[in-house]
C-alpha cells in the first residue's frame, strides 16, 4: 500500500494544526486543502466543517494533525495523539517537520489501533499550487464528475475537490475569528471591484440586446420577408447569411442565464470575443476606407476594370470562334455558340453603364456595413463579386447545360447503339428490341452529337476555368469571414496568458530524495496544445462539416454539374 | 549506474541512466548523441556549395542570402521540433508514468498517465523499415471493457535502443508496477 498525499504548496510553513481536506473515496489518497492552527475548540471546528460541506458538497473533514517545529513546543507528541481520539477517524495522518530537514516525516495511525503499521518509506507527498488546480480545467472535457459515484480517474476527483472547496479558501488569514487557517487566499480584492461594478453594468445591457434581438427575429420572421423568391436569394446571399449567424451569436450572448459550465462558458466567451473583434477591425477598415477618397478612386476604378474584363472576354470569344490553338472546330456550331455569347457580353455592357452613376453611392453605403464588423464588410464584397461576375456565371451554366445535355444523350444512344435501354422502373439496363427506323435516326444522332461534342466541350473548359477563378476568389473571403466567426481568440489568449487554466494533465518532479524520507513530487500543470484549444473551443460553423472532396469536385466538373461556392452549406441542410 | 554499453538500432552509442528515488519510484532517461559539429558542417556546405552553383550561372545575391537565412531557419527548426536529445520515463508505483522528451534546444514534451488507465508494460516487436526491431510499450486499458487494450504508447521512439537496454528498463517496471 503506497499512501498518497497531496500537499499544497501554500502551507508548507504553516504553523502547527489540524490538516483539513479529504480521503479520496476508495484510495489510499488524501487530498490536503487546508491547515487550522492553534488554539482552536474542537465543537467550533466540526461546526466550521459542516458549514463548508454544507456549501461545497465536498465531504471536508479533519485528515490528521501537522506539527511545524519551533522553540517553544514540548511533550507535543502525546498532544497530537490525544488529539486523534477528539476527531474520530479511521485514519489519522500525523505530518511533521523537522528542524534543518527539508522533508516531511509521516504517519499514519489505523483506528482500529491493532492494524497499526508504520511504513516511513511508503508515502508520496505531492505538492501542488492550490490556486492553479483550483483554476484549472483538465482535458479532455467529461461531464462532471460526482464524488460518490465510480469515477475512476484519481486526478479528476482531486481537481474536483479543490476546485469545488472554494467557500473554504474564501476565510480571509487576517480575520478575527475563533479560527485561524492557512491555505490559499486570493490578493486582488481591491482590484476586482471594477469587475464587479462590469457585472452589475452587463445585466441591464444583456436584457435591453435580447429584447432588441427578439424584435429583430421578429421582423425576419414575418410572413413578407419568407416568400420563395426572397427566401431564396437571402439564402444565397452571403451577407444575409452572415446576418443571420451573427444573430444567433448574439442571442448566445445575451442570453440571460449565466453560465454554467466550462464549455458554456467558453463558448460565450470566445464568441464575444470574435464579435469585439470583428467589430474592431471592422471600424478600422472603415476609417481606412473614408479617407483620401479611397471610396471614390475605387468606384472610379471598377467600371474601367469591369470594361476590360469585357473586353478580354470579347477577345477571347473571338478566339474561340476561329480555330482555337489549331483545333478543328464544327464552324457553323461555333459561330452560333460565340455570337449568342458576344451579345450576352453586349448586353452586360450595357447593364454597367446603367448601373455606373449608382455605384459609388452603393459602395458609401456598403462600406457602412463594416461597423458591424469586418466580417460583414467581406461577405457584403462576395457578394458584389458575385453581381459583378454574373455574365461568367452565366456563361457557365449555358456551357455546363449544354455539355451535360449532350453527354446525357450520347451516354442514351450509345445504350441504343448495343441494342439497350434504361428502364426507369427497375433502375437499370434492360436489352429491348429496337425496330429499323429507331435505329437509323438513332444512330444518325448518335454521330452529330459526337462529332459536335468538342466545340461544345471547348466552351465549356473555358468558361468552367473563368467561372473556377471567381469561385476561388470567393472561396478565399468566405473563408476568411469564417476564421473571424469561428476563432477561440478568448480560449487561446486564455492559453497563452494563464497556461494553467486550461490543463491538458499534469507533470511530475521529483524533489527529494534523500533516503528513508517520504518522496516528494512536485505537480505542475501540463498545458493543452495550441492546435488542440483551437480545435476544442471553435464556434462551430458551415466549414465545420467536410466540404467536397477534390475527387467529388472534379468528377462533377467531368459530368458538367454546376458547382457553386457554397456547395458544402446546401450539402449540409439536404 | 552501470557502464554496460547500450546502442540504438543503427549501431549508435547511446547512454542509459537510471536514477532510483525510491523503492516504488525510479527514472530512466536514454540519451541519445549530441547533434555532431562535423554533420551541421557537411548540411551547410552542401547548402552552401549548391546556392554558389546557382548564383555562378544566374548572378543574383538574392540568391546566396537566401540560402543564409534557409540554413539557420532550418537549423533552428531541427534542434526545436526534430532533434531529441533526452528521453526519459518516470515511474511512479500506484501513481502513475510519465514520458518526457526534451529537445535539444530545451523544450520539452512530456505527458503522464495514471496508473489505473495502464494495464501493462511490454515488450513488443514492430517491422521498421526492412528490419524488425523491439520496442517497449505501454498498453492502456479500455475504460468499458477492463480485460480489453484500447490503444498502445509507445517508449523511446526517438533514440529506439536494442533489446538488451529494453529488457533492463521492462524488469525495473515490472518490478513496481506489480510492487503496488
Amino acid at each position: 500500500m503506497v499512501l498518497k498525499v497531496f500537499f499544497p504548496q501554500c502551507c508548507n510553513r504553516a504553523d502547527s494544526g489540524l490538516l483539513v481536506g479529504r480521503w479520496l473515496p476508495g484510495r489510499d489518497t488524501a487530498v490536503v486543502l487546508a491547515v487550522i492552527h492553534y488554539p482552536f475548540i474542537p465543537s467550533t471546528v466540526k461546526q466550521y466543517l459542516q458549514q463548508i460541506q454544507g456549501q461545497s458538497q465536498v465531504p471536508v473533514e479533519v485528515l490528521g494533525s501537522w506539527s511545524m517545529p519551533s522553540e517553544k513546543q514540548e511533550g507535543l507528541d502525546s498532544f497530537l495523539r490525544d488529539l486523534s481520539t477528539i476527531f474520530p477517524q479511521t485514519r489519522w495522518l500525523q505530518v511533521s517537520r523537522e528542524m534543518g530537514q527539508t522533508g516531511f516525516s509521516c504517519q499514519l495511525l489505523q483506528l482500529p489501533p491493532e492494524k497499526e503499521e508504520e511504513e516511513e518509506d511508503r508515502v508520496i507527498f505531492v505538492h501542488y499550487d492550490q490556486r492553479k488546480v483550483m483554476l484549472s480545467q483538465l482535458h479532455p472535457l467529461e461531464s462532471p464528475a460526482l464524488p460518490g459515484c465510480e469515477e475512476p480517474s484519481e486526478l479528476r476527483q482531486m481537481f474536483w475537490t479543490v476546485a469545488h472547496s472554494e467557500p473554504l479558501f474564501l476565510k480571509d488569514k487576517y480575520d478575527e475569528g475563533p479560527l485561524k487557517l492557512s491555505h490559499w487566499q486570493s490578493e486582488g480584492r481591491e482590484a476586482s471591484i471594477l469587475v464587479e461594478l462590469m457585472k452589475l453594468a452587463s445585466t441591464p445591457l444583456c436584457l435591453l440586446l435580447a429584447w432588441l434581438l427578439a424584435a429583430w427575429s421578429w421582423v425576419t420572421s414575418t410572413r413578407l420577408l419568407n416568400l420563395s423568391p426572397l427566401r431564396f436569394l437571402s439564402s444565397k446571399l452571403s451577407s444575409c447569411v452572415q446576418l443571420s449567424y451573427r444573430t444567433a451569436h448574439m442571442k448566445t450572448v445575451t442570453s440571460p442565464h449565466t453560465a454554467t459550465s466550462h464549455t458554456h462558458f467558453m463558448r460565450k466567451a470566445n464568441v464575444l470575443v470574435s464579435l469585439l473583434l470583428d467589430v474592431s477591425l471592422g471600424l478600422l477598415f472603415i476609417s481606412w476606407l473614408y479617407r483620401e477618397e479611397r471610396l471614390a478612386r475605387l468606384a472610379s476604378a471598377l467600371l474601367p476594370a469591369a470594361d476590360r474584363v469585357s473586353r478580354e472576354l470579347e477577345d477571347l470569344l473571338q478566339w474561340l470562334m476561329g480555330a482555337p490553338a489549331g483545333l478543328k472546330m464544327n464552324r457553323a456550331l461555333d459561330q452560333v455558340l460565340g455570337r449568342f455569347f458576344l451579345y450576352h457580353i453586349h448586353l452586360w455592357i450595357s447593364y454597367l453603364r446603367l448601373l455606373a452613376p449608382f455605384l459609388e453611392v452603393i459602395l458609401w453605403y456598403g462600406g457602412l456595413s463594416a461597423a458591424l464588423g469586418l466580417t460583414f464588410a467581406l461577405s457584403l464584397l462576395s457578394d458584389m463579386l458575385a453581381l459583378l461576375t454574373f455574365h461568367i456565371y452565366c456563361f457557365y451554366v449555358y456551357g455546363a447545360r449544354l455539355y451535360c445535355m449532350k453527354l446525357y444523350g450520347l451516354c442514351s444512344l450509345w445504350r441504343l447503339f448495343r441494342g439497350r435501354k434504361w428502364n426507369v422502373l427497375r433502375q437499370r439496363v434492360d436489352s429491348c428490341c429496337y425496330d429499323l427506323d429507331q435505329l437509323f435516326i438513332g444512330t444518325l444522332l448518335f454521330t452529330i452529337l459526337l462529332f459536335l461534342l468538342p466545340t461544345t466541350a471547348l466552351y465549356y473548359l473555358v468558361f468552367t476555368m473563368l467561372r473556377l477563378m471567381v469561385v476561388a476568389l470567393q472561396g478565399v473571403l468566405h473563408l476568411s469571414v469564417d476564421l473571424i466567426n469561428s476563432f477561440p481568440l478568448f480560449a487561446l489568449s486564455l492559453r497563452v496568458f494563464t497556461p494553467y487554466r486550461l490543463a491538458e494533465g499534469v507533470k511530475f518532479r521529483v524533489l527529494s530524495d534523500e533516503p528513508g524520507t517520504a518522496l516528494h513530487l512536485l505537480m505542475e500543470m501540463n498545458a493543452l496544445g495550441l492546435g488542440e484549444v483551437v480545435q476544442t473551443y471553435r464556434t462551430p460553423t458551415y466549414s465545420c462539416y467536410p466540404p467536397d472532396s477534390w475527387g467529388a469536385l472534379l468528377r462533377k466538373l467531368f459530368v458538367g454539374e454546376l458547382v457553386y461556392p457554397w456547395k458544402h452549406k446546401t450539402t449540409k441542410t439536404d | 549506474m552501470d557502464n554496460e554499453k547500450y546502442t540504438d538500432i543503427n549501431g549508435k552509442a547511446i547512454a542509459l541512466n537510471y536514477q532510483r528515488h525510491s523503492s516504488f519510484c525510479t527514472e530512466f532517461t536514454v540519451s541519445s548523441p549530441k547533434v555532431s559539429i562535423g554533420k551541421v558542417m557537411v548540411a551547410t556546405c552542401f547548402v552552401w556549395i549548391f546556392a554558389y552553383a546557382v548564383f555562378f550561372f544566374t548572378d543574383n545575391t538574392a540568391v546566396l542570402s537566401s540560402a543564409i537565412i534557409i540554413t539557420l531557419i532550418g537549423m533552428m527548426l531541427y534542434i526545436h521540433f526534430v532533434k531529441i536529445d533526452h528521453e526519459s520515463l518516470l515511474v511512479i508505483g500506484s501513481l502513475g508514468i510519465q514520458l518526457s522528451s526534451s529537445y535539444a534546444s530545451g523544450r520539452e514534451h512530456t505527458s503522464f498517465i495514471e496508473m489505473s488507465k495502464i494495464k501493462d508494460i511490454v515488450i513488443n516487436e514492430a517491422i521498421y523499415m526492412h528490419q524488425i526491431i523491439y520496442y517497449l510499450c505501454i498498453l492502456l486499458r479500455d475504460p468499458a471493457d477492463t480485460s480489453a487494450v484500447s490503444s498502445v504508447v509507445p517508449l523511446f521512439q526517438s533514440s529506439k535502443p536494442r533489446l538488451n537496454c529494453l529488457v533492463k528498463v521492462y524488469k525495473s517496471c515490472q518490478e513496481i508496477i506489480s510492487k503496488c
